[in-house]
């Protein structure tokens, strides 16, 4: 679905002698379906990315692929952001319309889809992320998390193979997070969609299929979540976090007492407590 | 109080006016201003008025959010008011045995200019309650397409207003987050002379500015990761179409405005 081949990214600087490259070397591959989690501290370089997959952004080296489509063909992009969607952190800044089902309208009108397939796209687009009742109200009086959703409603309303979250749930408190996290993994299962998620909590990394965890430009694990939350010192290293769970089985292990590592969630941690009493 | 603004609020119900064409919605504001600027003595003022009520009537908008739109424009009714009773020249009016500075001449002019200014703001609230922003633009784009042979941006003008409207709201609740975050620490402003004040409003205005220029530059992405690439082979959500409700109500104000000229020339 999306493959990067040794991928490189400077922004232009006046000062020819520092280049930093805030990608260096990016090798991934999201594979059709797959809920893939990109985790980093801030900087790192995953919002420079992700905008990079539906060529927002062109590679200063190497290549990008979208179903194959190299996203430096310029042909093509119109093409490209049709198949990947996205979704960015501040919901007030990527809602254009003052009506919700207008918003959700707005990429479909930009394709030229006929008005009676825009209506019945906005419609299913809706109801998806449980937003139909309130099609009629204004963007501004919604929640963060209810605005989150109107914008995915957005993004799936081009019918997209894959949607980009470039750290959807960074400005909405934990009602609004947990929505997103809702809505983005109903997406996945039951619309088969792939999910890339742009983020740096753990608990939502947690749910993906695949963590990739980036630093400095650099890719430098790419593993499931269970194994990367497993290496809690490296994540520490990184002035990462783990999830609370997962730490809390770390330091019991440290201290002697035999609790399995790779724990994700509070039922896995009850379970492998329960068996210890 | 800046939250007061009620301009530009679509208020989403069903009813007779929302279900006309934008279109001919604007053309008969602008002929029903006309209209109202046109009447000139108690029978047309008095047609005017039932107009405008027939108006509010099937616009199905609560009659209470007319007059919170009006409130805005309350200082301009009353200082106008106000200022035609004691400076329009005529007979002075006498009150308890003095005369005062007051004409009755001046008297009904306000009455008449108040009354204008009030038909006004409610007739174009009409049109801003019961039509969303984008249809609205979507209708002037329509109305101004003659002018894209002129090589004007038709379109792009249209998106740019409708974008503006979007973000009141939002730079609102902006500066009011902005203004409180000064206040905390310290900004003043609300006292000293009117330069003082005009100063103080720069630390609120800079990080206003910088603020919408971060949201442009981000809104702009997002709009193009929508493939939004400008007016052309866009289609719509609503087409808009010229109906048989339009037909009526075109013809209903043919007749009213006919009305008011003959009733004007005979009277």
């Amino acid at each position: 679905m999306i493959k990067t081949e040794h991928l490189r990214y400077a922004y232009q600087t006046d000062t020819e002698e520092t280049i930093k490259f805030v990608l260096d070397d990016v090798n991934l591959t999201v594979n059709k379906g797959e809920f893939v989690a990109v985790l980093g501290h801030n900087g790192c370089g995953k919002s420079t990315l992700a905008k990079h997959f539906n060529g927002l952004l062109l590679p200063s080296g190497g290549m990008v692929y979208i179903n194959g489509m190299n996203t430096k063909q310029e042909d093509l992009y119109q093409e490209i952001r049709k198949n990947v969607g996205m979704v960015f952190q501040n919901p007030d800044n990527q809602i254009v319309a003052t009506v919700v089902e207008e918003d959700v309208a707005f990429a479909p009108e930009n394709l030229g889809v006929p008005s009676d397939e825009i209506r019945h796209r906005v419609d299913e687009a809706l109801k998806t992320v449980g937003m139909y009742e309130l099609r009629l109200h204004a963007p501004h009086l919604l929640s963060g998390g209810q605005k989150q959703r109107v914008a995915i409603a957005g993004a799936i309303a081009m019918e997209p193979e894959c949607i980009v979250f470039d750290e959807p749930t960074a400005m909405l408190d934990p009602k609004g997070r947990s929505e997103v996290i809702e809505t983005m993994l109903k997406l996945k299962n039951e619309k088969n969609m792939t999910v890339v998620l742009i983020t740096h909590y753990m608990e939502e990394a947690a749910r993906a299929d695949r963590v990739v965890v980036m630093d400095r430009g650099k890719i430098l694990r790419d593993d499931t979540p269970k194994n990367i939350f497993s290496e809690v010192k490296f994540l520490k290293g990184l002035g990462l976090d783990v999830p609370q769970v997962t730490e809390l089985c770390y330091l019991l292990a440290k201290a002697g007492i035999p609790v399995p590592q790779d724990v994700l969630t509070v039922e896995e941690c009850a379970d492998a407590l329960m068996q210890l009493l | 109080m800046l939250k007061d603004i009620t301009l530009g609020q679509y208020f989403p119900i069903e009813s007779p006016m929302h279900r006309m064409d934008p279109r001919s919605k604007i053309v008969l504001l602008i002929f029903m201003i006309v209209a109202i600027f046109i009447a000139d003595n108690p029978i047309t003022y008095a047609l005017v008025t039932v107009f405008t009520l027939l108006i509010i009537l099937l616009s199905k908008v609560p009659i209470m959010m007319y007059i919170k739109g009006l409130k805005p424009i309350l200082f301009v009714i009353i200082f106008t008011a106000v200022l035609n009773v004691f400076l329009t020249p005529g007979t002075k009016i006498d009150l308890w045995g003095y005369t005062t500075p007051m004409t009755w001449e001046g008297l009904i002019l306000a009455g008449k200019m108040a009354l204008r200014l009030i038909l006004l703001i409610i007739a174009s609230s009409a049109l801003t309650y019961t039509t969303s922003p984008i249809i609205l633009t979507d209708g002037i784009e329509k109305l101004l397409k003659p002018l894209s042979y002129l090589k004007v941006p038709t379109y792009e003008l249209a998106m740019m207003m409708s974008i503006a409207i979007r973000f009141i709201p939002t730079l609102i609740e902006e500066t009011e987050k902005i203004t409180k975050a000064q206040q905390a620490r310290g900004a003043d402003f609300d006292s000293g002379s009117i330069f003082k004040r005009i100063k103080a409003l720069a630390p609120m205005l800079v990080p206003l500015f910088v603020s919408a220029f971060r949201r442009a530059d981000e809104l702009a992405v997002a709009m193009e990761s929508r493939c939004y690439q400008g007016g052309e082979h866009r289609t719509r959500l609503r087409e808009i179409h010229f109906k048989g409700i339009d037909l009526i109500a075109v013809l209903v104000f043919v007749l009213f405005f006919a009305a008011i000229i003959v009733l004007g020339i005979l009277f």
